[in-house]
């Protein structure tokens, strides 16, 4: 006897087509919660050392808007193009999945090197997060987030070769449907630590 | 090659930890695992070890090993409580010195919180709620093996503190500025950090496990309006672990930044407040009271309606009482630190909501005394510790709402009243309900009974150790004798009520002793469980032969009523439900076994123990082989064993469940 719940599955996309693979996206969801809290801790932990400069430099003169702003584009373009991955998964079109996949690693490369090097840059002047509470929850605000994205591309990388070697199936498009709903996950934490963080930053 | 050597045994066995106690747990250590090695060498044993346990997914094993560690950390935890009452048992004996006080303290807490209540709730979770819910596993079987492993070899790394490098010594919560490096610049808290880093990790990836078991594997029939109490536990629990170990992950996280990488979060000099980690870590601490709670509620649940042969009374106020619980633990974190100074208006806030927290838990307490009225009540042991936990937990309750009383706390806080008021809820609540159900489900685990004699006297050895210790540290709190106290001299008044309650901590610990017995004697000669269902019950797990095949179910049933089994008894159906027909018998995919989890869980610890040493090439050795983990992990699409249908009819023949 077949379970109920295999037989509402019927007429799904292919992710949700397997039994097993959907409740491999469930539980994708809940893994997304605890890292909701995450952030929402170290987000706390910011606005609450927002004014613990220390000896250190103020958000207002330490931000600099310019890269960040062009962090954000990067972010939020690769969030469309992995929307796109997805829709030519959806069709069946493996190529233009790939290639859209290819494309939002790239993006997501850029805003990895564009952070780094403004940490670096940071680092060099002398804006250590031992310098004061405020820089400690910064970095470790924007840095987790960007440690996210990079183990988000090591994992695309992974999955890029697994498509080489199986092709689409219901276990490959779940990983690549999981990998994006990561991915524009990161994208909103991104819109709030931009809000919050660099602009709410420069009003102060 | 002499200097290196001698930098290695000053940096792990610094002169401070080279005390006779900690020179005698080292020998005992090292020819405890003399022994084993020698044991499995000469028997053969490794690589049945290897395949049939280290690189198991099946959930019951699983299951088995987490008792196993539980039971072992249950008796580390209460030896260092036994150390601390020998020390205050009378005036200025000095048994053990004030540091070692310290150390002792913080792995007893902090054992008994993670690597005791916590495992010892995964036991049952993995044992049972499959079987309860008529799933064939859990959700995900390899992530279920990579939690165990991660808190298995991080209380290994929180273990080892105690002979390599020295133990943590600033309480079980940890608060800076005593953490902070420049103040306690031993190894001993970056253990602490790391080690619950590790296995916080595995503790989040088992919630999210039974989170999503619950949801989507049920049987079919089994709305969530049927399920039985204990998966709704295990559901509430699940949620709250979700929600609670991230705040923890971070506060741990950023700890060690500061330790390790001369961050500023808590430090006193740089901005840093110490009082964010207090904020954080409560943030977890307090929900992480209910997770270790509430599973001891599904238990009692069930255990009651067995023995009282009545359904529980009152489920639907019992569940959403669960559900209330689950929501008003996170509004309440405040009350562990009335004296920060958050102003009357925040205090009465946490006060309030603290208060509320009893209501729902009253509506609990009454339901199963009505549950238990007129019902025609088994006295076993599992039935006895419930008895047992009433009382208990009432007081412990009616304590906490004293607390939760601002100015009363300001009185109480930090005295032995509060040690006694959160031993009163943690034995009388956690740690009676696990016992129970450890009596209750063994013969599902094992195939036997405990012994039900012995099991009687270790529960009144227990029982009344625990009022005999407990109820005089209420008297020594109003008296005001702080906690953490390492000694105190004569003239207080104190003497007394301290030698009565080291005395019944040493009754607690003969409790202990007996229980271990009992144990092993039932292993030998206990009461073989043949029928699958010893005690009458009521939950699916009952219609299976004892211990359950590995597929548990040869057929997934259909579930009509709540009390499932109970109900397919009723009405004469229960045969129907044990026995499958030869044609009913459908190939199986089974998960295969793998030693992923294992090798995950090693790199972990190689990464903790490098950077608790600042070794940094051996942590990124460590991290590497994680990493390599993970890839296998991706690359390994080979995770299923197929079970042939003559497999299975052959395993129900032999269980005298297949039609001819």
């Amino acid at each position: 006897m077949s379970l109920p719940l295999e037989r509402e599955l019927e007429g799904m996309p292919l992710e949700f087509a397997n039994h097993e693979e959907s409740i491999k996206i469930t539980g994708f969801w809940m893994f997304l919660v605890t890292d909701v809290l995450i952030f929402a801790s170290l987000f706390a932990l910011y606005a609450v050392y927002q004014g613990g400069m220390g000896g250190g430099p103020d958000p207002a003169e330490f931000f600099h808007l310019g890269p960040a702003l062009f962090e954000t584009l990067l972010l939020l373009t690769s969030s469309f193009t992995v929307g796109l991955s997805i829709w030519a998964m959806r069709r069946g079109q493996t190529r233009a999945m790939t290639a859209w996949l290819l494309v939002t690693l790239l993006l997501g490369a850029a805003f990895v090197v564009t952070e780094v090097s403004e940490f670096v840059a940071d680092v060099a002047q002398g804006y250590t997060w031992h310098q004061s509470a405020f820089l400690s929850s910064f970095f470790a605000l924007v840095g987790t987030h960007g440690a996210h994205v990079t183990f988000g591309i090591l994992m695309a990388l992974a999955l890029l070769v697994q498509l080489s070697q199986r092709g689409l199936n219901a276990i490959t498009a779940r990983k690549l449907f999981t990998f994006s709903l990561y991915w524009h996950f990161l994208d909103v934490v991104w819109i709030f630590i931009f809000t919050v963080v660099y602009l709410g930053g420069k009003l102060t | 090659m002499q200097a290196a050597l001698s930098y290695l045994l000053h940096t792990l066995f610094p002169p401070t930890v080279l005390r006779p106690t900690e020179l005698g747990a080292d020998v005992l250590i090292l020819a405890t695992g003399v022994i084993i090695v020698t044991v499995l060498t000469r028997q053969k044993k490794w690589g049945w070890l290897w395949r049939e346990w280290l690189t198991t997914v099946d959930h019951k094993k699983i299951g088995v090993m987490y008792l196993i560690a539980a039971i072992a950390m249950l008796f580390r935890g209460g030896v260092d409580a036994l150390m601390m009452r020998t020390n205050l048992a009378l005036p200025s004996v000095h048994f053990i010195n004030a540091e070692e006080y310290n150390e002792v303290f913080t792995t007893h807490g902090t054992i008994m919180i993670f690597f005791m209540a916590m495992p010892l709730i995964f036991a049952l979770f993995n044992a049972i709620i499959p079987l309860m819910i008529g799933a064939r596993d859990v959700a995900f079987p390899r992530l279920n093996a990579v939690s165990f492993w991660l808190f298995a070899f991080g209380a290994l790394l929180f273990n080892i503190s105690f002979v390599v490098g020295g133990s943590p010594n600033a309480g079980w919560t940890a608060y800076p500025p005593l953490t902070e490096l420049a103040f306690n610049p031993g190894p001993g808290e970056d253990y602490y950090f790391m080690s619950l880093f590790i296995s916080g990790i595995g503790t989040t990836i088992t919630g999210i496990n039974f989170l999503v078991t619950i949801l989507r594997m049920r049987a079919p029939g089994m709305t969530l309006w049927r399920m039985p109490l204990f998966a709704w536990t295990a559901l509430c629990t699940s949620a709250l672990i979700l929600f609670a170990f991230p705040p923890l992950t971070v506060a741990l996280g950023t700890s060690l930044l500061d330790r390790l990488f001369g961050a500023s979060f808590y430090t006193l000099g740089h901005g840093g407040m110490p009082m964010m980690y207090v904020n954080l870590f409560w943030l977890f601490g307090h929900p992480e009271v209910y997770i270790v709670v509430l599973p001891a509620f599904g238990i009692f649940s069930e255990v009651v309606a067995t023995y009282a042969r009545k359904p529980l009374f009152g489920y639907s106020a019992m569940v959403l009482s669960v559900i209330a619980i689950m929501v008003l633990s996170y509004g309440t974190w405040v009350h562990h630190f009335f004296t920060m100074g958050a102003g009357p208006g925040v205090n009465v806030f946490f006060g309030l909501s603290t208060m509320l927290i009893a209501i729902p838990t009253g509506v609990k307490i009454f339901n199963w005394i009505f549950t238990m009225w007129g019902g025609r009540i088994r006295l076993t042991v599992a039935m006895l510790y419930q008895l047992a936990f009433i009382p208990t937990f009432v007081v412990g309750g009616a304590t906490g709402v004293l607390l939760a009383t601002v100015p009363v706390d300001y009185q109480l806080h930090n005295t032995y009243f509060l040690v006694a008021h959160f031993h009163n809820t943690l034995i009388g609540g956690t740690v009676f309900g696990l016992l129970s159900g450890l009596y209750y489900w063994w013969p599902k685990m094992f195939g036997y009974k405990l012994d039900e004699r012995q099991g009687q006297w270790a529960f009144w050895l227990f029982f009344l150790g625990f009022w005999i210790t407990f109820g005089p540290q209420y008297l020594l709190g109003l008296q005001g004798m702080t906690r953490r106290l390492w000694t105190y001299p004569f003239g207080f008044g104190w003497h007394e009520l301290n030698f009565i309650s080291t005395v019944g901590a040493y009754i607690m610990g003969a409790g202990f002793l007996v229980l271990v017995y009992n144990v092993l004697w039932s292993m030998q000669h206990g009461e073989r469980d043949l029928t699958g269902d010893p005690w009458d019950g009521r939950t699916l797990e009952w219609s299976l032969p004892s211990p359950a095949p590995e597929y548990n179910f040869a057929r997934i049933p259909v579930v009509t009523a709540r009390d499932a089994w109970w109900a397919m008894k009723a009405e004469g159906r229960a045969n129907q439900v044990k026995r499958v027909r030869p044609e009913e018998v459908a190939a199986l995919e089974l998960p295969r076994n793998t030693g992923m989890p294992f090798f995950l869980g090693l790199g972990f610890f190689i990464m903790g123990f490098g950077l608790v040493f600042r070794w940094w090439w051996i942590g990124i050795a460590g991290i590497v082989v994680v990493l390599a983990s993970m890839l296998w992990f991706g690359f390994d699409y080979d995770d299923k064993k197929h079970v042939h249908p003559d497999v299975i009819r052959r395993t129900e023949a032999a269980l005298g469940r297949l039609e001819a």
